[in-house]
């Protein structure tokens, strides 16, 4: 099954490590997200699980059996890139097939399971197209045909969405989440969408710098982040941190995501003047210069009707505050 | 203004376009008019440029003289053989270049290049004693071997262009996919790299065709391309220039036509990259 240790693995290019020793078990069948700012070894921690990289040290194991010395051909894996990398010189149909035509499946079975697959990510009417013909999101259709016809033992996935259109991305999130979902297939998937993230993971694991920061299910993540680093990247507006006199002693620095403000226009904890009101229809994100604190960022659910330069009162939701001591962990 | 500017500009490039065209080409022209002069008419002074008795004389004369087929056939082997066996070697070693380069590919590249600045006759005599002792002077295994290492670093150059070009992605999609080294070469990289790769070929069997001084003092009879055969009318009893045109119009005629139908085919290969 597709469980995947990795355990101490290091990874440096020449003088610079870009990995410090790490450790994380995937369970066989989780869907889990790598999240991290940019350039902090998303893709380098998936090529490593690929194969396409070599670590420095430490070992993989791969459904069991040690997989650190395997080439990427004999590790099970199928990856889906974000530039899909399909092969232009073949047709759609070859393209799908190649997998199983290198694992010398019979002539037979392969037409049977690129017409299944196929039909299952709706691509019959192409099959005879070469990848230059096709739309973006049918491209990258093709490439998650390719990933799925040779039932890997696990999916890797590098930003596989971020080459499409807003509308393209969210009906792609629920078609990898459905087929997650019908089959059963462990997923690694790297993004630096917070959406992403938090709506397809079973577990999120953020790194920083090479180095875990935090691993949990989303929930946990936004309910409970370890450290302040975590804290600000799950979530979006990121959540408001407050240091100094109003943390009241106890705690180097307060948080509170603009979730948790509650917004008024007579009273409340804190008093401030409207620098920006952003207005989604849904939701109200109003930007608030608090004297003495700083700009906070608070949501009314709906439409609150305040415009620059308006008073407003906040208050924050005492059992959603977080504290933090100096070096930024939770307390 | 600007336009009757432009216009001049191209005028003179066009002119100056034809007139190097034209000086390039002189020679050769020249060659096949006198390959159909008689032997006092070649040497007449003024030479008469299309008022002359046509005769076939000379090819007939070359043709009793001389087995043109054999060499020919020579030719046909080495250049293809040297190309393809050339091939052979650089594709891996342009495929390790391109996508896996090390510290030092780059100081690699050059000094294969380097090997190309070095004046051929410094290395005659041991090579001439190294064939020697391996019985190895005067076949076309010996010239094809030659000839694979002289054109070596021109094949893995452009190669190693051309593989430069190719994402390394899509390789890398392939050993997801379960390809070995030697199905990620055969089946996604070659594919997509079929036009460098032609135009590569093309032009090794052309130098390889027109290469003259290692076929000449490598070879005798038996092995001799069509460069000897060509050699063999300069000497010794005196020259005789119609003859000589006839057997150079001979050889050339095929690597000319080659060149001709492939012409589109080279251009864009040589290009390729540098306009995209
Ligand atoms: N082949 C390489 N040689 C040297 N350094 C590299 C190489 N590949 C990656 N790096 C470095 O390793 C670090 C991590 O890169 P990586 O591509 O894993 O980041 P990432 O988290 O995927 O970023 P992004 O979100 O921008 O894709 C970067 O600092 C990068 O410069
Ligand atoms: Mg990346």
């Amino acid at each position: 099954m597709g469980e995947i240790v990795l355990n101490r693995i290091t990874k440096s290019f020449g003088d610079v490590s870009v990995i410090p020793p790490l450790d994380l078990t995937i369970a066989d069948g989780e869907f889990v997200v790598f999240v991290g700012p940019s350039g902090c070894g998303k893709s380098t921690l998936l090529r490593l699980i690929a194969g396409l990289e070599d670590s420095s040290s430490g070992a993989i194991r791969i459904d069991g059996k040690d997989a650190t010395a395997l080439p990427p051909a004999q590790r099970g894996l199928a990856m889906v890139f974000q530039s899909y990398a399909l092969y232009p010189h073949m047709t759609v149909r070859n393209n799908i097939a190649f997998p199983l035509k290198m694992a010398r499946m019979d002539k037979a079975a392969i037409d049977r399971k690129v017409e299944a697959a196929a039909k299952v990510l709706n691509l019959t009417s192409y099959l005879d197209r070469r990848p230059g013909q096709l739309s973006g999101g049918q491209r990258q259709r093709v490439a998650i045909g390719r990933a799925i016809v040779r039932e890997p033992t696990a999916f890797l996935f590098d930003e596989p969405l971020s080459n499409l259109d807003a509308a393209l991305r969210v009906n792609m999130r629920l078609e990898i989440s459905e087929l997650h979902a019908s089959l059963g297939t462990t997923m690694i998937y790297v993004t630096h969408d917070q959406v992403e993230a938090m709506t397809m993971a079973d577990k999120i694991v953020v790194l920083n710098a090479g180095r875990i920061e935090q691993v949990g299910s989303p929930i946990e993540l936004y309910n409970r982040p370890c450290n302040r680093f975590v804290a600000g990247f799950i979530g979006s507006p990121r959540m408001n941190i407050i240091e100094g006199a109003e943390t009241g002693g106890q705690a180097h620095a307060i948080g509170i995501r603009p979730e948790h403000l509650a917004l008024s226009t007579d009273s409340g904890h804190w008093a401030g003047t409207v620098s920006v009101s952003e207005h989604l229809g849904s939701d109200t994100f109003v930007y608030v210069q608090v004297d003495g604190v700083g700009t906070l960022v608070a949501r009314a659910g709906g439409e609150f009707p305040v415009r620059h330069g308006d008073r407003v009162w906040l208050t924050p939701q005492p059992d959603r505050l977080h504290r933090f001591d100096a070096e930024g962990k939770a307390l | 203004m600007a336009r009757a500017a432009t216009n001049r500009r191209k005028l003179v490039l066009t002119l100056l376009a034809w007139t190097v065209g034209i000086a390039m080409f002189f020679p050769i022209l020249w060659t096949a008019l006198t390959s159909f002069k008689t032997e006092a008419e070649a040497i007449a002074s003024p030479p008469s440029f299309l008022a002359f008795h046509w005769t076939l004389e000379n090819y007939a004369e070359v043709q009793a003289r001389s087995d043109y087929f054999l060499h020919f056939m020579n030719s046909v082997v080495i250049s293809l053989g040297s190309t393809l066996a050339g091939l052979l070697v650089a594709v891996p070693a342009a495929w390790s270049m391109a996508f896996v380069p090390g510290r030092r590919t780059r100081d690699v590249l050059m000094w294969m290049l380097s090997t190309k600045m070095l004046p051929p006759v410094g290395v005659l005599i041991p090579i001439y004693l190294l064939f020697r002792d391996s019985g190895l002077l005067d076949s076309r295994i010996g010239l094809i071997i030659v000839l694979t290492l002289i054109n070596l670093p021109i094949i893995v150059w452009m190669l190693f262009t051309y593989f430069r070009e190719i994402p390394g992605e899509i390789l890398e999609a392939a050993r997801m996919d379960g390809a070995g080294l030697r199905e990620e070469i055969l089946f996604v990289l070659l594919p997509m790299a079929v036009p460098g790769i032609a135009s590569t070929l093309l032009l090794n069997v052309i130098l390889a065709w027109n290469e003259a001084f290692w076929t000449l003092n490598l070879s005798a009879s038996q092995s001799a391309p069509l460069t000897a055969f060509i050699a063999s009318y300069s000497s010794p009893e005196g020259l005789f220039y119609a003859k000589l045109s006839a057997a150079s119009t001979m050889a050339v005629a095929p690597i000319l036509i080659l060149g001709w139908f492939s012409q589109k085919q080279l251009v864009r290969g040589l290009t390729f990259g540098a306009v995209k």
